[in-house]
């Protein structure tokens, strides 16, 4: 089947502002996104620019805006997008070039969470793992499957209206630790999410959610930490 | 000079045996690791099924069992010193990962839960022993997570999205590396003492591969451009479960939690090859029977796939069939349920790529080329080894897939993978950190990133005649034909000769972009000429060796030859040629016998 790719393209080197460009490409239903884009970038324009690296869906560097929705571009199969394609760059992180944003500030909100095990307290004597039981480890499975694509974040109304917040992101690696039952630093990144520009930015409009590659339940997550900051318990 | 930085301990890749190497060397010196993609993107992600350690949280186990596994997965061509080594590490090794926060999964008691995989067994029984250490079917995205997170806290320092293009050498002394900003174009020196290779393997030099595209054997390509040999790059991991068509691997803890392969009389085959052990054969053994079957004529539909059956109907016919237990003594029963949860990502996988629900329906796989268990030879401690002698290369140092200690020798098992980037990166900046601690930084040459801006410059400067994209794709078609699953003397032929032609077209490309910003063009076309390098060599050595050992699998040399070939091949590039040697193999407590499973 013959695809129309309709790309924003931007290059700071050349370009005032941002322009479209249309690509027409052979393609299989069962192709994905990110095989069109290296077979434009391959035989028509290898100006195209765009990050890329696992191509299954598990590294997290090719999300995009896809017809309006952001998504891993290797995730996507050209059968369930249609023939007519548009594809921009993430919103509210600054554009690079093309279809690459400026990453940085997304992991620097990540950092701000402490996002590592806080635990000072003696390991086993024996030397060998801490207990934890499947319950407890069930407790914060969803959010340890994040890969930091950052479509969540980038989707976030109150992260394009101001980026000190820290986003739906960072705030599932927080969630990944907080409900740990190994973890012990729960009041110290609780604190952070306290402050003016962390949980209480989230206004519950679910797009994190309906963007997430993996399924993560991103809004319950938040609204966890939230109950936990009020209530002070990490059922 | 602009853009210099000095660090006493420079890590390239910042994958899994990176990050180790990153966060130990920083504990004792002044270390950087750089990498060409942000750290939590690197392929160590992909990995899914487990680690394994003899942690017999389930059943008896023993380091020694994991040592004698992995030996006779190597099919002897690994150094047993050196897989001692690593199998007895393995248990502190994973506790270490637990005590920094990894999420494993536990069994009832709380504890690590461990499940099967290919070519691990009770040595007793000669059963399938539960080794493997899992957080459900995405254990490598866990460790990359939490050894990204221990380095942060730890406040190791980051280049990202930085590309090494060069490695620096002085009267035989490792000085630095060059790299380039991708953000801006602009070339840094790293002055280092002690360089740590450790930038993943090469598989992108096949059409069907479970790889990322950043695995493009950089690191590997970069040394042996400054006369370092590669030790044994014949021998390359066909993984036998790949998504048809795609490659994307199907982890073998789908096996490990009953899931068979059947061909197209829907016959579960494998018990002919490995009547022991059955579909969890090591993985140089199940692909050679996937072939064998569809050679047959028994792909499924004539095509050249098999199905890989995980439904729970399948699952408990051949569970009951096999007599399999769990823990406790009770059959071996599974829900739909219970699949989903232990392979979840896979069943997302089977879903989006194929549109094919694997609780139930069977997924079409082929094997797909998975991992390198060849590279840059280091002994034990990390340290690049350069001869027969394994002289120490002073500085030089090496972990993971990109390098060669060799505890994987002909045919990795599943889950040593992880466990040797675990093992070995940590051990490699240990003792990185220790050499540069004893050294002083040696001058950097008058212009060092010279080497660098030849290359570069070659790229945008060719004649563009030849289209880059295209030289890749014929490059993949002929090593998937010919230097594969099987190999024949008449197909390697052909393929060396086609890559003789390609690296001779490949100096007619030339980059459209022009540009200094994310010039990802250049970079991909640089990559191209490492992934024509390895391919090369892989076919040099595949050429070379009369014997069929682990992945390397020769239909006109069909036995192993112990007597001649009981040896690591050692390859050198040097003005467009390829010179062979070799290298004695370690041999300590177990003597070379035929490999039944």
């Amino acid at each position: 089947m013959n695809v129309t790719l309709k790309i924003l393209r931007y290059n700071p080197e050349k370009d005032e502002k941002g322009h479209y460009e249309t690509y027409s490409v052979e393609a299989e239903p069962t192709d994905r996104l990110l095989d069109l884009l290296e077979e434009i970038k391959g035989h028509q324009d290898g100006t195209l620019t765009f990050r890329r690296s696992c191509a299954h869906g598990v590294c997290g560097s090719d999300a995009m805006r896809i017809n309006g929705s952001n998504k891993l571009a290797c995730q996507v199969l050209i059968k369930n997008v249609g023939a007519k394609i548009t594809i921009e760059p993430l919103l509210g992180l600054k554009v690079v070039k093309d279809l690459i944003v400026d990453m940085e500030p997304f992991f620097d909100n990540y950092k701000k969470v402490l996002p590592h095990l806080i635990n000072e307290s003696a390991l086993p004597a024996d030397g060998k793992e801490r207990i934890q039981s499947q319950k407890e480890r069930a407790r914060f499975d969803d959010t340890t499957k994040c890969i930091m694509c950052a479509a969540c974040t980038t989707s976030c109304p109150s992260f394009w209206g101001n980026d000190d917040f820290l986003g739906p992101a960072a705030l599932v690696s927080a969630h990944r630790f907080v409900f740990d039952s190994r973890d012990e630093g729960a009041s110290e990144r609780l604190e952070v999410l306290s402050e003016t520009f962390g949980v209480a930015r989230c206004h519950t409009a679910f797009n994190c959610t309906s963007a997430c590659p993996r399924d993560i339940k991103i809004t319950q997550a938040i609204g966890e930490l939230k109950m936990a900051m009020v209530t002070g318990k990490l059922d | 000079m602009d853009n210099v930085h000095q660090f006493e301990v420079i890590v390239v890749g910042a994958g899994g045996a990176g990050l180790m190497a990153g966060l130990y060397a920083s504990k004792i010196a002044k270390t950087a690791v750089i990498s060409k993609l942000y750290p939590t993107r690197s392929h160590t992600g992909a990995a899914q099924g487990g680690i394994s350690a003899a942690l017999g949280n389930y059943e008896e186990d023993n380091p020694d069992w994991h040592v004698y596994d992995t030996v006779k997965g190597s099919d002897y061509l690994g150094d047993q010193d050196a897989i001692e080594f690593m199998c007895h590490e393995a248990i502190q090794a994973v506790y270490e990962l637990e005590h920094m926060g990894l999420p494993f999964d536990r069994t009832p008691e709380g504890r690590i839960a461990q499940r099967p995989f290919g070519g691990h067994t009770n040595n007793k029984t000669g059963k399938a022993v539960r080794r493997a250490c899992h957080a459900a079917d995405r254990t490598g995205h866990m460790i990359l997570q939490t050894l990204y997170q221990q380095c942060l806290k730890n406040k190791v320092n980051f280049y990202d999205e930085f590309q090494v293009l060069d490695i620096l050498i002085e009267d035989g002394k490792t000085v630095g590396v060059v790299g380039v900003e991708l953000a801006t174009g602009e070339l840094h020196t790293f002055h280092a003492k002690s360089v740590i290779i450790a930038t993943g393997g090469h598989g992108r030099v096949w059409e069907i591969t479970s790889n990322a595209y950043a695995y493009t054997g950089d690191g590997a390509a970069i040394v042996s451009r400054h006369g370092i040999p590669l030790e044994d790059m014949e021998f390359f991991q066909f993984h036998p479960t790949g998504i048809y068509k795609m490659g994307i691997l199907i982890t073998e803890g789908v096996r490990g939690e009953g899931g068979v392969l059947l061909n197209n009389e829907g016959t579960r085959f494998m018990e002919t090859y490995a009547p022991t052990v059955k579909d969890l054969a090591s993985r140089d053994v199940v692909s050679r029977a996937m072939y064998l079957e569809m050679r047959a004529g028994r792909g499924i539909d004539g095509n050249r796939y098999c199905y890989l059956d995980v439904t729970p109907a399948t699952v408990n016919k051949y569970a009951e069939i096999d007599g399999r237990t769990n823990p406790d003594g009770s059959p071996y029963v599974v829900t739909g349920e219970q699949i989903l949860s232990k392979i979840p990502d896979i069943v997302d996988f089977s879903r989006t790529y194929l549109g094919v629900d694997p609780i139930t329906q069977p997924m079409p796989v082929q094997p797909t080329a998975h991992y390198a268990m060849g590279g840059i030879p280091t002994n034990k401690s990390g340290e690049v080894v350069i001869d027969d002698k394994n002289t120490v290369f002073p500085g030089l140092f090496a972990a993971g897939e990109a390098a060669c200690v060799s505890v994987h020798g002909a045919n990795r098992l599943g889950t040593n993978s992880l466990l040797d980037i675990v093992v070995f990166g940590k051990h490699a900046g240990i003792r990185a950190a220790e050499f540069a601690q004893g050294a002083d930084y040696v001058a950097l040459p008058a212009d060092p990133t010279d080497f660098s801006r030849q290359q570069v410059d070659r790229l945008k400067n060719g004649s563009g005649k030849e289209n880059a994209f295209d030289i890749g794709k014929e490059m993949k078609a002929v090593m998937f034909d010919e230097v594969g699953v099987y190999r024949t003397e008449e197909g390697i032929q052909k393929a060396v000769e086609k890559l003789t032609e390609l690296q001779e077209r490949f100096k007619g490309v030339k980059v459209q972009d022009t540009g200094k910003i994310f010039n990802t063009e250049l970079l991909n076309t640089w990559e191209l000429g490492n992934l024509l390098d390895m391919a090369e060599i892989t076919a040099a050595a595949a050429l070379n060796r009369k014997e069929s050992r682990g992945g390397h699998a020769r239909d006109d040399y069909p036995e192993r030859d112990d007597k001649n070939w009981l040896k690591h091949s050692l390859a050198w590039k040097k003005d467009g040629k390829i010179k062979l040697g070799y290298k004695p193999v370690v041999l300590t407590k177990f003597k070379p016998k035929k490999r039944v499973y």
